[in-house]
């Protein structure tokens, strides 16, 4: 019998740590190869981490949230034959380095001796299915009056001893038996106000822990409205005749080709505004006083997915034609909603569409995607009068919210970014025109 | 005589009084214990031990009647047996006298005074006992009254001459060649058997329309079987009117109407046992009554603050478990701990042949308190444990909850079932559904697999059925 660690790999180009986000295995499991172990998380891709062996699982090195840096050891597991672990003796402290490195929170204390580093992690194990039972408990009346609260005398004990009248007690085993878990759970949230009916106090608080793309939001969101003094522009469009087109294409189009959506035309005109204000299409390495200008158009498009905001990118918009950027919306857009879009497609855009579709809205206040300096939001298209000199005639009318870092980009330069797209929108032949 | 002052004082040392005691000492409450008697109360001394120490002995008697006279099917036979019933009630008060010492021991290392005589209060905060030495008077911050019961006598049915109570049963110097049973409840019925089987005629006379009228016919039906097979005349909806003038005879109005006269050695009255209420002073303290018991609380509080009582004093079931529950139960709450009356059932042993165990309740309660009940029942007759010994006669019974499958109650007739009423008990007091039980192994060949077999039955499918 032997150890063999798993160190966490190399998950991609320049990336020196990544973030657990998910244990499919715990202490104790047998596993084969190519189980998959643990997933983890860089700046945009979630990467799984599959078992090159059979074997048992001995120790877990990392908790849920916590930052492992490249090559330290995520897992060690009892293989057949002499394994990769070298002697005991040194591999705790390689262990509890590895975390201080990061900055993060470590996880074992740098004295732990190997046993003493495993409670850890197996503590964290047991403890989820714990927290979620409690947090599932319902509040309000827990029983018919005058129905006797159902536990065991060492249940019942421990209430009486605690003070806890039973009956308000909520049971969560068979037939609304009272466990200790349950006195245990009344006991730390404190007596509720037993209601025979209708609307009931929830004082509950359920602590949720701030991980994985969440995480990755966060940061980004707050890096992004702490450094960026943000500007934002709305303007309203009638993309009257630019439906009549896309109507048009979609219902003369081959076989092969996608449907098309606004997008692809809004990311044309911007690719010919871009043309006309280069400096919209930056990064701004605001540390070193930078702005690199960039000469392809890698359009960044927000994205919900089941967990939360992701943005792929169609690389080049320049060199794409109106067909070309509506496939590629739409195979990136499955991609990021099936969880396989890779870290290279979520990331390398140098401008940004944002848009809540068919959820409506007259405006927002989109936050940049920083290190960029400009984002367009779509609004929702509706039908509106429009005063046409003599008479209201109904158009279709869009709004677009754009916001700007208003640090490198004026104000002026930001309307005639957008009256631009407007142009081209509202005379959609304009996009196409060369020169 | 120097007064005593302790924390608390427990009068009577039945199962409730000791049990309470020696919790308290064991807790360090400073604890005197008053009896008359010998420790251990009517169960000890003149109740449960006495009486299965009996009934064991009959038994093994009419094996062996059974046996000389070629019936036994297991093809063993032995010349005719004879009965020393002088030697046997030897034996039992042998047996009586180890756990009165037993109890005395238990007591002294628990480090409770125990005072002889019989206590009165003077007020609640004091109690005098005349001693064999004089007049001790007693302060107590606490006092608990655990005073039992005594055997209810007909008036026109006195105790005295062949006229004789369960303690005089358990004392006879002779198996009376007729008997008469008033009373059909359990201690008749488990001392009639227990004399039918020495060779007693035994007639047992009930007003009720059947025998052991506190259980449902259902139970009772296998009971009433053997009475028959055993010889005993069981006339119900009869009164007994008093004794016939002449002497050994006992004058019975039957169910029509007719009178009857039943020739009796010894006329055994057993209907019923009352609280103790005399003797000890109740008057001086005014506690409040619930019907002829003292009035308790959830705590086993009398009306009086400091005054707790424990036993048959306050009520029915009448029975030595449900006194020793409640004494430890007060000897906690006087320690200063947090308790309260919250059982789920107090089991009770009929120990008749075949024997009756019940916990919980009966379908007949369970539906008075509008239940919808799923019932399962379980023959022995179906169980290779009870054919081994001969015991097929009887059932287990589950009765549960229709909805969630919460048991209710659970009964048992049958030979030996007494034990089972541990695993009743146990079930209840956890709150155990159907499934549970179904759900727990139970060793084979046992009785006990019955219990798992009428719960799979209510679930709709017994395996051995």
């Amino acid at each position: 019998m032997g150890e063999h660690v798993i160190k966490l790999p190399d998950v991609g180009e320049g990336v020196a740590e990544a973030e657990l986000v998910e244990w499919h295995v715990k202490v104790g499991d047998l596993v084969r190869e190519d189980t998959v172990l643990a997933a983890v998380m860089t700046d945009k891709a979630t990467v799984e981490i599959p078992s090159p062996v059979d074997g048992e699982i001995l120790w877990l090195g990392a908790e849920i949230g916590d930052t492992v840096a490249v090559g330290s050891p995520l897992i060690r597991l009892k293989v057949e034959g002499e394994g990769t672990a070298p002697s005991a003796s040194t591999e705790p402290q390689k262990q509890a380095a590895a975390p201080a490195e990061t900055g993060e929170k470590a996880t074992p204390p740098p004295a732990a001796a190997a046993p003493a580093a495993k409670s850890p992690a197996k503590a964290a194990v047991p403890a989820a299915p714990e927290s979620a039972r409690v947090a599932k408990t319902t509040f309000g009346a827990p029983r018919p009056e005058g129905e006797k609260p159902l536990a065991s005398p060492a249940v019942r004990l421990r209430a009486k001893e605690a003070g806890i009248d039973l009956r308000q007690v909520v049971g969560s085993g068979p037939a609304g038996r009272i466990g200790h878990e349950d006195v245990e759970a009344f006991i730390a949230r404190g007596p509720q106000v037993a209601r025979r009916a209708g609307l009931a106090e929830n004082n509950s608080v359920e602590d949720i822990k701030v991980i994985g793309l969440r995480r990755k939001i966060a940061e980004k969101m707050a890096l992004s409205k702490s450094r960026i003094p943000h500007i934002t522009y709305v303007e309203e469009i009638d993309v009257t005749a630019l439906e009549e087109l896309r109507a048009a294409l979609n219902k003369e189009k081959r076989a092969d080709r996608p449907k098309l959506t606004m997008l692809p035309f809004l990311m044309r005109a911007m690719v010919k505004a871009i043309g006309e204000q280069p400096n919209l299409n930056s990064l701004h390495d605001d540390d070193a006083g930078v702005i690199h200008q960039h000469g392809g158009i890698h359009i960044g498009i927000a994205a919900q997915t089941p967990t939360g905001l992701v943005v792929p990118v169609v690389k080049h918009a320049e060199a794409r034609d109106l067909w070309d950027c509506g496939a590629e919306v739409n195979r990136l857009a499955e991609a990021a909603k099936t969880g396989t879009a890779t870290r290279e497609e979520l990331s390398g855009s140098t401008i940004t569409i944002t848009s809540l579709g068919a959820m409506g809205g007259i405006a927002t206040t989109p936050v940049i995607n920083y290190p960029e300096v400009a984002i367009v939001g779509v609004n929702k298209m509706v039908v509106r009068p429009v005063w046409d000199g003599v008479q209201f005639i109904p158009r279709k009318m869009m709004n677009l919210s754009s916001s700007f870092d208003h640090r490198v980009i004026d104000g002026w330069d930001a309307a005639v970014f957008v009256q631009r797209i407007k142009a081209l929108l509202e005379t959609p032949a304009l996009i196409f025109v060369e020169g | 005589m120097k007064e005593i002052s302790c924390k608390l004082l427990v009068i009577g040392a039945g199962p409730g009084g000791y049990i309470c005691a020696i919790r308290a000492g064991q807790l360090g409450v400073d604890t005197v214990i008053v009896e008359k008697g010998k420790p251990g109360g009517t169960c000890l001394n003149v109740g449960c031990i006495p009486s299965k120490a009996l009934i064991h002995a009959a038994e093994e008697y009419e094996q062996a009647v059974h046996m000389a006279a070629g019936k036994s099917p297991l093809g063993i036979s032995v010349e005719k047996p004879l009965l020393d019933l002088g030697k046997t009630v030897a034996w039992k008060d042998g047996i009586v006298g180890r756990l009165n010492s037993g109890v005395s021991g238990l007591l002294k290392k628990a480090k409770v005074k125990i005072v002889e005589g019989t206590a009165k209060f003077r007020d609640g905060k004091t109690v005098e006992v005349e001693t064999e030495t004089g007049l001790q008077v007693i302060r107590a911050e606490t006092v608990v009254i655990a005073t039992g019961s005594a055997p209810v006598e007909l008036p026109f049915l006195p105790f005295g001459g062949p006229v004789i109570s369960s303690t005089e049963a358990l004392a006879l110097p002779k198996v009376p060649e007729k008997l008469t049973v008033v009373g059909g409840g359990y201690i008749g019925l488990e001392l009639g058997i227990a004399l039918a089987k020495m060779g007693s005629a035994v007639t047992v006379v009930e007003a009720e329309a059947r025998i052991l009228p506190q259980y449902d016919a259902e139970l009772t039906r296998p009971v009433a079987k053997r009475l028959a097979e055993l010889g005993i005349e069981a006339l119900t909806g009869a009164k007994a009117k008093g004794l016939a003038s002449k002497g050994g005879a006992l004058l019975v109005e039957t169910a029509d109407g007719a009178e009857k006269k039943i020739a009796a050695d010894k006329i055994l009255v057993t209907v019923g046992r009352k609280p103790v209420m005399e003797g000890w002073g109740r008057e001086e303290i005014g506690l409040d009554m619930a019907g002829k018991f003292i009035r308790i609380d959830d705590q086993c509080r009398t009306s009086m603050r400091g005054i707790f009582a424990i036993g048959d004093v306050t009520g029915e079931p009448m029975l030595a478990h449900r006194a020793m529950a409640q004494g430890e139960m007060v000897a906690e709450i006087v320690a200063g701990n947090k308790r309260n009356w919250d059982k789920r059932a107090i089991p009770a042993v009929c120990f008749t042949d075949p024997e009756i165990v019940t916990a919980g309740l009966s379908p007949d309660e369970a539906r008075a308190q509008g239940r919808e009940v799923k019932i399962g029942i379980f023959p022995f007759s179906a169980n290779g444990r009870a054919m081994t010994m001969l015991g097929e006669a009887g059932f287990v019974r589950v009765v549960a909850r229709a909805d969630n499958h919460l048991v209710l109650g659970i009964q048992a007739v049958g030979r030996g079932v007494s034990e089972l009423s541990t695993a009743f008990g146990l079930a209840l007091e956890m709150g155990a559904r159907l499934e549970d039980i179904a759900g727990t192994i139970h060793a084979h060949p046992t009785q006990g697999e019955g219990f798992q077999e009428a719960a799979l039955k209510t679930l709709g499918h017994a395996l051995h059925i």
